[in-house]
């Protein structure tokens, strides 16, 4: 393994898991104030039990995403001090935004989860919303420099160097709004499905229990709703890709030849030496239709740009798949948890629905991972896309193969205490 | 006219103060954890946890404020950092990360013996590992051996050389036996029961008297060790005057923790500390990385740095009410006394 892939593999390693936990650090509060907010409304224990146990489940979560995401912050620099010496100032508000953010998530956190009994019932609830924006801006703003890399801009180059910067314009870049409300929409789709299958799993065994009931309503309110926006989102980034990063759309699509009216394809297997994507389900004009409202819109492929600027295009492709396959199945869950409820006046409990939203459990993650993959291995062979090579941004530092087994042996370790922790948390009690 | 470099560069120091002084305290918190003795050992770990639970993902958010400075406002000397402390950081990290998910899982797992002593064994390791390793690469920062070419930005320093020395591991050390003292000193007024009070007096006796050691150490490896460094600290109009009033301030703390004045105790140490970190800063300066990087040749424009400073005075007026609150919800004397992961398990 070159050094270069062990950098790669090391960072997507590091933001693969700390994405999931990320994700639940952001999305959970809003459950959690949800129910408490319910139990200050109506009085029900049942709401308090579920606030707190919720919260159980939340602190490990929380822990475990703080400390990997400082581990990638400081990744940035043991692994891409080039990158980092070149974009730090200029993706720094974003940056500078997060800390601040963290903070307060940081310190409300404590209170949310320690502070039951210590500070006024309508102050912890307030300290739960605060996690709850804490969390949400935390995201956004990281995500914010994401899209920095994507869609660089507000500052001009001379002599290789950056100057003119504007950090303003920098983090209001093209992408940045597309990508945080797809990566906030996801968070809360996953997580919302996530609890609201596992809710499920305990509902078809005891349908008329309370506590699962409401847990239940809860969790899938907020997954149905999120999967119904995601769609919205999801465009706004397709066609944001179209006119900024036409190279990335055309690989999730397997697009080689540029051409009008373009197809949607349906899974495919690219061939890159060939360069054509074989045994894909085309629906004719679809991809044309659904970037420009347009039947006949031109699409730009693959083969516009040259072998040595696209990206590893079968990967980004399958992942795409994976991500909006997973999309559509909590988009039909949704609807159909609209619907039921909507017939039979009530909770969705019929024993088949049940099993459907616990398949949906890890789709949403399953989701989130593929979608992180598109954008990262789309974005490739560059680092800061068209400016600078991920290949001229990494570390001199050799044997950087040690440090990848390192925390991935670390990873896979605490992974399975979490899953444990977890079962422990959500067993422990029936 | 100051330049703002300089501003960002006293926040950089005054979060490394606090991280510290609420930090490193965590930290020091591990180390007594791991030398919980005798017909007390139990009592004293569940103090700690007590004292920690609520607050150590707070205190560890200064951590990020200055990594992120850093790479916003002196990109160059973070890559440089970045490149060659590169394995020390690491091992830093790996620290951070078995801290932080040892102690929650230690409260969350089950809770027979010995899992919990398998936990706090980790914990508390990790909570070793990690100060020495902020210590040992601020330590090398200081030596002056990290050589960089400020045109290209490209290290000319090994990976091993710069830190892999008797100085930063000195430094290390130090680091450690200030976050044990700041520990033991807070860890007193956690508590009403009297035995345990005394448990950690002579516990924070014991860590004074360590700092007193490690600093004469590393004063005086510091002439081979880090000679710019030792300049600022031997030969300016101001560094005697400033080791005489960090030295009595350090008399000052030890008496007050063996006549039992812990309330004023917890103002010494803390003072001691802040002191030691504040003249390391002005020895320090104008290097940010000695001997080729200083603030003003690695700083980043003018466009970048008023929008961040900005964005700190900013931060500041949130944060600092915000986390005055924390301290006081859990930290003020009036407290229930009844334990916090007592309260937690009956809410179960």
């Amino acid at each position: 393994m070159s050094d270069l892939l062990a950098a790669r593999a090391q960072m997507a390693m590091s933001l693969a898991f700390h994405i999931i936990f990320a994700s639940i650090g952001i999305a959970m509060p809003l459950l959690m104030v949800i129910a408490e907010g319910l139990w200050l409304k109506t009085k029900d224990e049942t709401y308090l039990t579920l606030a707190k146990r919720w919260s159980k489940g939340t602190a490990i979560m929380f822990a475990v995403g703080a400390v990997s995401g400082t581990v990638l912050s400081f990744e940035l620099g043991l692994l891409w001090p080039t990158f980092m010496a070149y974009a730090g100032p200029i993706i720094g508000m974003p940056f500078s935004l997060e800390g601040l953010a963290f903070f307060i998530e940081a310190i409300f956190l404590g209170i949310y989860l320690y502070g039951w009994n210590r500070v006024p019932k309508t102050v912890h609830w307030l300290a739960g919303v605060m996690v709850l924006l804490g969390g949400m801006m935390s995201g956004i703003f990281v995500v914010t420099a994401n899209a920095w890399m994507n869609t660089p801009t507000g500052f001009t180059i001379e002599d290789g160097k950056a100057v003119n910067i504007d950090p303003i314009a920098a983090m209001l870049n093209p992408s940045s709004f597309s990508q945080a409300l797809h990566m906030t929409i996801a968070a809360f789709l996953a997580v919302g499905f996530a609890v609201a299958g596992i809710h499920a799993y305990f509902l078809r065994r005891d349908p008329q229990n309370e506590f699962h009931r409401k847990a239940f309503a809860i969790a899938l309110c907020v997954g149905g709703i999120f999967a119904l926006l995601q769609p919205i989102s999801g465009d706004i980034s397709a066609k944001r890709l179209a006119k900024h990063q036409p190279i990335k759309l055309a690989a999730m699509e397997a697009q080689w030849e540029t051409e009008r009216g373009a197809p949607l394809r349906i899974g495919g297997i690219p061939d890159e030496e060939a360069e054509v994507t074989r045994y894909a389900i085309e629906i004719p004009k679809a991809l044309s239709f659904l970037v420009h409202f347009d039947l006949n819109a031109e699409i730009k492929g693959l083969k516009d740009f040259p072998p040595e600027n696209r990206p590893p295009v079968a990967i980004v492709h399958y992942a795409f798949q994976i991500m909006v396959g997973c999309g559509i199945v909590m988009i039909i869950a949704g609807i159909l948890g609209g619907w039921l409820a909507w017939r039979h006046k009530g909770l969705p409990i019929k024993s088949w629905y049940l099993r459907f939203v616990t398949i949906c459990t890890p789709l949403g993650f399953i989701a989130i991972e593929a979608g992180w993959t598109v954008t990262e291995v789309g974005r490739q062979p560059w680092v800061i896309y068209n400016i600078m090579r991920t290949a001229d941004a990494v570390t001199p530092m050799p044997h950087l193969i040690v440090p990848f087994i390192g925390f991935t042996v670390l990873y896979i370790f605490l992974s399975i205490i979490v899953v444990i922790l977890l079962r422990r948390q959500i067993f422990i009690y029936d | 006219m100051i330049q703002l470099e300089i501003y960002i560069a006293g926040v950089m120091l005054v979060s490394l103060i606090i991280y510290m002084l609420t930090g490193g305290a965590d930290f020091g918190g591990g180390v007594w954890d791991l030398f919980a003795t005798g017909e007390r050992a139990k009592d004293q770990r569940e103090l700690i946890t007590h004292a920690l639970a609520p607050i150590w993902e707070a205190n560890h958010v200064w951590l990020i404020v200055i990594v992120v400075l850093l790479f916003v406002a002196f990109p160059v000397a973070f890559a440089s950092i970045g490149t060659a402390l590169h394995i020390p950081l690491t091992l830093m990290l790996i620290g951070i990360v078995l801290r932080g998910t040892a102690f929650v899982f230690r409260t969350y797992d089950d809770q027979s013996e010995t899992t919990h002593l398998r936990w706090s064994r980790l914990f508390a390791i990790a909570s070793i590992i990690t100060p020495i390793m902020l210590g040992v690469t601020l330590g090398a920062v200081a030596s002056g051996t990290i050589h960089v070419d400020v045109e290209t930005g490209i290290v000319e320093t090994d990976f091993i050389s710069s830190w892999f020395a008797l100085f930063p591991f000195a430094i290390g050390v130090f680091t450690l036996t200030l976050c044990a003292l700041l520990a033991a000193v807070y860890l007193t007024l956690e508590t009403d029961n009297s035995e345990l009070q005394e448990d950690f007096r002579i516990r924070a006796l014991v860590a004074a008297v360590s700092v007193g050691v490690m600093a004469g150490i590393s004063f005086l490896l510091s002439a081979e060790g880090a000679p710019t460094i030792r300049k600022g600290l031997g030969n300016s109009v101001w560094s005697v005057p400033f080791h005489l009033l960090t030295g009595a301030v350090a008399i000052w703390a030890i008496w007050a923790i063996w006549k039992r004045h812990y309330s004023l105790a917890r103002v010494l140490a803390p003072i001691q500390v802040t002191l030691i970190i504040f003249g390391w800063g002005l020895a320090q300066y104008p290097h940010i990385v000695s001997p080729n990087l200083t603030f003003s040749n690695t700083a980043a424009s003018k466009s970048v740095l008023q929008p961040v400073l900005i964005i700190v005075v900013i931060g500041a007026v949130i944060v600092i009410p915000a986390f005055w609150y924390l301290y006081t919800v859990f930290k003020g004397r009036d407290d229930q006394t009844g334990s916090l992961i007592e309260q937690d398990k009956t809410n179960n």
